[in-house]
């Protein structure tokens, strides 16, 4: 370089130039400091409240601390429903080196679905703060957890966590009394306290698990900890412990519960047994089942296709929601009627030629015997289950007090104390046809009423609630499936039930008790085969339900039906006659008739339940294998 | 009374030299070829940033011997460098220039890759290091060099030859990429012309066109700079991914108020949700921990270093002198504004750091440098004739 300073310039301008450059420089400067101060004032004087409270957020997590569902037993103790510890695979996305080096590997030693790991990512997305673990895989087995402990060191962020599961040891016997519970979905947490259930993924979903869920959950607790960025917990702030869920027994037995299912393993049914005195069910029972265990975790959606789509619903709890016309079970209520608004008494006879037929009718309503019972009182006609008696009782009774009396029974309503989801079904009158038809009553559809056919409808569940009012001798208990909770007595706070039935003479309760005895044990009894060498004195009454109706003087062949359509077989029980214990009802959908299908099933269970297992020597294979 | 020690710092002592008498009354400070305010600002400027650095490092104390050790080298570098009079910089200008243009196209072809962009020079196991920080005082240096040859205020031709010097290295950084230190060059370029009296006009047209070719940037940004804008606009729509830094340093800052959390005491910086705390966003340490006043003070420090500068850089006796000075500071607060603008949420996060409070090697020495050639240009006048 040459002269740093050539002659020709003009060195006084410069400088004064230089100078005013650099006082605007200066005032720019200042200006722009300004702006800084500004933006510091307003974040840390006026904006402090917000950042304070979320600098807060930051370092203060809330964790939920889950309680411990309650367990479930059945009313001798036994285990129904547990807790079991089970390992879930999550990761910690900010700790994996390489993401997709890390879920190949993982695909490849535990065989991960893709569809896993596609919700993975989902989840991972979903995420509320960095260093918070997604989960991978839940349930995992032994030899997957071996298989990632040796291959740690080429895992880190992956971690197995252990998680406290719902397990159902006798998942198909007890699927629909019991219920289970299953991932809470978008719409249950819409209606949960978000607080309770923070920590929670599962809840009840059907049974005794969705109607004692806010027992059974029991309250959550949480722990207020500092944390750092990657989310270790530094130190713990505060504590609420969370209040574990109470433990539920039920009033089921469990061994009679499962013998009701082995009664009716292979067939579309349902058994309820029910404890006449206290209303405790005893027995429900409602085939095929399904494995409750596969809902817990999520059943995939095959297999949940598979069984919605299987022709014999297994999914559907026949107990309380199938919907059967009662057939001939219901002549005992019906002549109760018949007591209480005194269109007959015991001793009363009519003349059966084998028809009924109502004034200036041609029609004729038939007997199931073609030919007549000839001269029946109320006992005989409940033996022989009787048509034309009924008729004429319905007949003289009339629709409107039918359907009155048989109201007091708990037909057409719901009367439990806690059984979840439970259907009225249908008990018919005059309203209701005017509702659903837009048609006034006809005389003719009281007959059919008359006999258990026609609209009405009842659940297995009602007719045996019925059958145990009935051997209470009017006295209303509600059923009820819980006995204690936690250590409290169910029994202690139950509340107001129906009014007790009364009659105008107490020893007619006999008489139709006789009526029912002589169904098993008389001589012309319709389930006289069931009767032989019974232990103890027994009432019952068989039904058959028609699946579809026939037309009149139609005879028919159940055997050149299709299976699915022959008739339902019903039977209805309760023993001992003196001091009854138990009361049953039994429903085989498409056996025939219920004499000879449903009433050994019947007997079966109050074997099991009124005599000691040495004395009862009749063995369930046999009887089975009798019916075929 | 705290007004009169500012001025007198600002304006130094002796305020001129005096203009009679044959010998220059010659200070110790005037013989080290050092000002001495200045230096005290600075010293005080690195103290308080190490007792920052202290707590953003998580109090680890080998962070800040490291640091101090950098500082020491620095003031070396600041020391050597006064002692070179303005004359022999103004010689040497277009050598290091050079060089640095040469350093600059050998990190393009065969840079070493780190933290994603091609920025270090490496000779293995002697040097690390970064042309562009060099780059940072040769392009001011170049230019001041050749605009003093030419009579002043710059015309379109001088405008041309500037503009050659400026573009290329700028390019080179900016496509290494580094965003932050190319802005920092061209600051330093751009002051140089405008302090050499730019015409008001010309300055019109320029700042038009450089808007005008906004779009034309975006065009040519990486995907990751461009996500920094985009985040900058809208830091709630991804707060876990590229949002994250800017939310939690504003929180940090927010959450600190008038006095702050106390040293140590923020939680933000210690429970290390504050990213890059020790280095760009170390701000936000100061801001929570100290509060506004912390940062009020830190902020007037470094606009007393700027006045001092700015005073130093009118004292100078030639044009090349002055503009390299008055670049030198200006470029200095450039640092400032840019880190603290974006750390607290008004600029777009650029990689830049506080000067003399982040930590890193390179830059603290290429800023003392800087003031170690201030200082020269204030030291080394001589007596002239009016």
């Amino acid at each position: 370089m040459r002269n740093p300073r050539p002659a020709l310039k003009n060195t006084q301008q410069e400088v004064r130039t230089f100078r005013i450059r650099s006082l605007l420089a200066l005032l720019v400067v200042m200006l722009l400091t300004s702006l800084l101060m500004g933006r510091l004032v307003y974040l840390q004087v006026f904006q402090h409240e917000v950042y304070i409270t979320r600098s807060e957020n930051n370092r203060v997590r809330v964790e939920p601390l889950p309680p411990t569902r309650g367990l479930i037993f059945d009313r001798n103790g036994r285990l129904l429903a547990e807790n079991r510890p089970t390992y879930n695979l999550t990761l910690v996305r900010e700790r994996v080196d390489d993401l997709e080096a890390t879920l190949t590997l993982l695909v490849d030693l535990l065989d991960l679905p893709e569809e896993e790991v596609e919700a993975f990512h989902q989840r991972s997305r979903q995420r509320q703060r960095p260093f918070q673990p997604a989960l991978l895989m839940s349930d995992l087995e032994e030899e997957q957890i071996a298989r990632l402990a040796v291959n740690r060191h080429r895992l880190p962020g992956v971690e197995v966590e252990a998680q406290l599961l719902r397990y159902y040891p006798d998942p198909d016997i007890m699927s629909h009394a019991l219920g289970f519970v299953g991932r809470i979905n978008a719409e249950e947490l819409k209606e949960l306290d978000v607080g309770d259930y923070a920590g929670t993924h599962f809840i009840g979903k059907t049974g005794v698990e969705r109607f004692y869920e806010e027992e059974l959950h029991g309250q959550a607790g949480l722990r207020k900890v500092e944390t750092n960025a990657r989310g270790r917990v530094l130190r713990e702030l505060g504590r609420t412990d969370p209040v574990p869920g109470q433990n539920l027994t039920l009033t089921i037995d469990k061994d009679l519960q499962a013998l009701g299912y082995e009664l009716l393993d292979g067939r579309r049914g349902s058994i309820v047994a029910i404890q006449p005195a206290t209303g405790e069910i005893l027995a429900m029972v409602s085939t095929p089942g399904f494995d409750t265990n596969r809902f817990v975790t999520g059943i995939d959606s095959a297999s949940y296709q598979a069984l919605q789509e299987d022709i014999d619903l297994p999914l559907f709890n026949r107990a309380i929601r199938g919907q059967y016309p009662p057939g001939s079970t219901v002549k005992p209520f019906l002549a109760l009627a018949g007591l209480i608004e005194g269109v007959i008494t015991p001793g009363k006879t009519i003349y059966d030629p084998g028809y009924f037929q109502l004034p200036n009718d041609s029609r004729r309503y038939r007997n199931w015997l073609r030919w007549g019972h000839g001269k029946v009182d109320m006992e005989r006609s409940i033996a022989v289950s009787n048509n034309t008696y009924f008729y004429t009782l319905a007949h003289d009774l009339g629709i409107d007090r039918l359907s009155s009396r048989m109201h007091d029974f708990g037909f057409g309503e719901r009367n439990t104390h806690d059984v979840f989801g439970e259907s009225a079904a249908l008990l018919p009158d005059r309203d209701w046809k005017r509702a659903r038809f837009n048609q006034p009553w006809y005389p003719g559809e009281t007959l059919s009423v008359g006999i258990g056919q026609g609209y009405w409808m009842v659940t297995p569940l009602q007719l045996a609630t019925a059958t145990a009012v009935l051997a209470n001798r009017g006295h209303w208990v509600k059923p009820r499936i819980a006995k204690r909770i936690g250590d409290t007595s169910v029994e202690t706070n139950l509340p107001d039930t129906k009014n007790d039935i009364t009659l105008d003479n107490d020893e007619w309760w006999d008489r139709v008790f006789s009526g029912m005895e002589k169904v098993v044990s008389g001589s012309e009894g319709t389930a006289r085969r069931i009767g032989a060498d019974l232990k103890y004195r027994m009432g019952g009454k068989s039904g058959t339900a028609q699946v579809f109706s026939l037309g009149q003087d139609q005879k028919y062949n159940a055997e050149e039906l299709a299976e699915r359509l022959r008739d339902h077989a019903l039977f209805i029980a309760f023993a001992p006659l003196e001091d009854p214990q138990i009361a049953v009802s039994v429903i085989v959908e498409n056996a025939g008739g219920g004499s000879t299908h449903a009433a050994h099933l019947a007997r079966a269970m109050t074997d099991a339940w009124l005599l000691e297992p040495e004395e009862n020597d009749r063995n369930v294979e046999a009887l089975l294998e009798a019916e075929e | 009374m705290a007004l009169v020690v500012l001025t007198r710092a600002v304006r130094g002592h002796p305020v001129r030299p005096p203009e009679s008498g044959m010998v220059r009354r010659r200070g110790l400070w005037t013989r080290i070829h050092l000002d001495p305010w200045l230096l005290l600002m600075l010293l005080t400027l690195m103290a308080a940033g190490l007792a920052v650095l202290y707590s953003a490092s998580g109090q680890r104390l080998d962070v800040v011997i490291a640091q101090a050790t950098r500082f020491g080298i620095a003031l070396a570098a600041l020391v050597v460098l006064a002692q070179f009079s303005p004359a022999t910089l103004y010689r040497w200008a277009p050598v290091v220039y050079g060089a640095a243009l040469l350093m600059l196209v050998a990190v393009e072809v065969m840079g070493d890759m780190g933290m994603g962009a091609q920025r270090w020079l490496v000779i293995p196991g002697i040097i690390r290091f970064q042309p562009s920080e060099l780059m940072k005082l040769a392009m001011p240096m170049m230019l001041a060099a050749s605009l003093s040859q030419r009579e002043l205020p710059p015309r379109w031709r001088d405008l041309l030859v500037c503009a050659a010097i400026m573009a290329v290295p700028v390019l080179l950084i900016a496509r290494q990429p580094d965003l932050g230190t190319s802005l920092l060059v061209l600051c330093a370029a751009a002051f140089v012309v405008l302090l050499a009296g730019l015409s008001w006009r010309l300055i019109a047209f320029l700042g038009a066109l450089a808007a005008s070719a906004l779009p034309l940037l975006w065009l040519n940004m990486h995907d990751y700079q461009r996500q920094r804008v985009l985040t900058f606009l809208n830091p709630e729509s991804d707060p876990l991914g590229s949002g994250w830094n800017i939310i939690q340093s504003t929180t940090a800052i927010g959450s600190g108020g008038v006095f702050g959390k106390g040293w140590l005491q923020g939680t933000q910086s210690q429970l290390e949700f504050l990213p890059e705390r020790h280095t760009d966003f170390i701000v936000a340490v100061l801001g929570e921990e100290f509060g506004l006043v912390g940062i009020l003070l830190f902020l007037t420090l470094y606009l007393l270093i700027v006045c001092r500068g700015l005073w130093l850089a009118n004292a100078a006796q030639d044009t090349f002198g002055r503009l390299l000075a008055g670049s030198i500071v200006l470029t200095f607060f450039i640092y400032v504004f840019v880190n603290i603008g974006m750390v607290s949420g008004i600029l777009p996060v650029v990689g830049v750091p506080l000067p003399l409070v982040s930590y890193g090697g390179t830059s603290s020495v290429t800023l003392l440098a800087g003031f170690g050639i201030l200082m020269s240009i204030q030291a080394h006048r001589r007596l002239l004739p009016r």
